[in-house]
């Protein structure tokens, strides 16, 4: 009859030679144990506190953007404290949704399936819907500030896409979140990259897709310069970008705010 | 005592034994990244080398590094998470340097040179006298850059303008060797002994 006493087990543990298979064996599960216990409780004892000071920063970022925009200004005092409307849209069709902003939360927001051919920012599903925010002068959209993410080179990039009331002039770009290379993808974090941006137009007439990051430096209306040694997060700014201008992003409320439909 | 104070000077990481110069180059164009690391660092190197002291006996030697980074990754994460919970400005411009203390040799070196083969006392003091050491020399060498690189310390304005060449890593490559130059010259047993001569071509 063996011993099952914990006490005596732990003891002969122990005492176990430390070569032994068994201890090392046990040796190893305990400390990845111990080690998945302490990065986990961690993890869910700072999580919250790390999402409000990320939801910070991403609204400050917003603020710096919009602040940004040249004549922006004016227009918000023109129109009053209440200048910036958060709206919450039906990306299928542009319309605007019966969700109320304020509890709009993009954590339990409905996902919607993208099929690989047309996931060129590498998202696999984006929200049914989401948040944006307009300006409004005299009713009309003369301003709609765009969330956007895609993949970069190391993780997701998250961004605003502000564009003018043409909706085919980029007014700013902002980067809220990334973690490409410090020093060559995460310049386009810099306000002296994202200066670039402002007057970029998206498509051309005939409605096709033409804005880009290039590399070597922008040619045409529609090019951005890319970053030298960031070849990968410029095509996932690109990339990101054209997704969310596409079809399968915002082309559908882009539509709707060309109608005058929100 | 001497545990604590030797890695200060006489046996300095950085200066003496060279370690740490990637982070000691990344972190050091502000005094408060800087500062952050240093605190990260010492943290770490103390809570590790307690850890590792404690189960010492018990580490099996054919997976004796692989606990040792275990426990060191497992704590540098926690650390990591504690600087984006409490200093999410600092965290955001250290980025991937904090969770590259894991990579950082002085954590394993300590720990494999000391902390597996002395008693938890000695190795936190161990593990609080390599972390100033480092400490020391991080906060010179970004006392140096910032100063005449921005103009700034701790992000107060001292003068207007500044050399940017400071702030480039090569500037932090020649301080870092100035420094061991200095060190060395002053205490001559730091010095390494000359490398076997090349025979001369005839």
């Amino acid at each position: 009859m063996p011993d099952l006493n914990p006490f005596a087990l732990w003891r002969r543990f122990l005492a176990a030679p430390n070569e032994s298979r068994g201890k090392t064996l046990a040796m190893a599960f305990l400390v990845s144990g111990a080690a998945a216990l302490a990065v986990s409780g961690a993890s869910v004892w700072l999580g919250p506190k790390i999402a409000a000071n990320r939801a910070a920063e991403a609204q400050a970022r917003l603020d710096a953007m919009i602040a940004s925009v040249p004549g922006l200004a004016e227009v918000l005092a023109e129109s009053g404290a209440e200048g910036l409307e958060a709206v919450v849209v039906e990306l299928a069709t542009g319309n605007a949704a019966a969700t109320d902003p304020a509890s709009f939360d993009p954590a339990t927001v409905a996902q919607v399936e993208l099929a690989p051919e047309a996931d060129i920012a590498g998202l696999k599903t984006r929200p049914a819907e989401e948040r944006i925010f307009v300006v409004r002068d005299g009713g009309k959209v003369t301003l709609a500030v765009l969330p956007v993410s895609g993949a970069g080179y190391q993780g997701i990039i998250k961004g605003f896409l502000a564009i003018e009331g043409d909706f085919n002039t980029v007014a700013a770009l902002t980067i809220t979140e990334q973690s490409e290379t410090p020093g060559l993808g995460a310049k386009i974090t810099e306000p002296a990259w994202q200066a670039l941006w402002p007057g970029t137009r998206l498509m051309d007439e005939a409605g096709e897709i033409r804005v880009a990051v290039r590399q070597g430096g922008a040619t045409t209306e529609y090019e951005v310069d890319g970053i030298t040694g960031a070849t990968r997060t410029g095509s996932g700014v690109s990339d990101m970008i054209r997704f969310w201008v596409g079809p399968d992003g915002y082309g559908p409320l882009i539509e709707a705010l060309k109608e005058g439909r929100l | 005592m001497k545990v604590l104070t030797d890695p200060i000077l006489a046996n300095n990481p950085v200066t003496l034994q060279i370690l740490g110069i990637c982070s000691a180059l990344a972190v050091t164009t502000s005094m408060v990244t800087a500062a952050t690391m240093c605190v990260a660092l010492t943290v770490v190197l103390m809570a590790s080398s307690a850890a590792i002291s404690a189960i010492r006996r018990h580490i099996p030697s054919s997976i004796r590094l692989i606990l040792q980074i275990t426990i060191i990754a497992a704590l540098v994460i926690v650390a990591d998470l504690f600087l984006q919970a409490y200093a999410p400005a600092v965290s955001e411009r250290l980025s991937i340097f904090v969770a590259l203390i894991v990579t950082n040799c002085i954590v394993l070196g300590r720990a494999e040179a000391f902390a597996m083969s002395n008693p938890v006392g000695p190795s936190v003091l161990d593990g609080l006298g390599n972390g100033l050491g480092y400490s020391a020399i991080l906060m010179v060498v970004a006392f140096v850059r910032e100063l005449g690189g921005s103009g700034t310390l701790f992000g107060i304005r001292i003068y207007e303008g500044g050399l940017g060449f400071l702030l480039l890593a090569p500037s932090a490559f020649f301080l870092l060797g100035f420094l061991v130059w200095g060190v060395r010259a002053w205490r001559t047993e730091q010095a390494e002994p000359a490398l076997t001569p090349v025979p001369e071509e005839a």
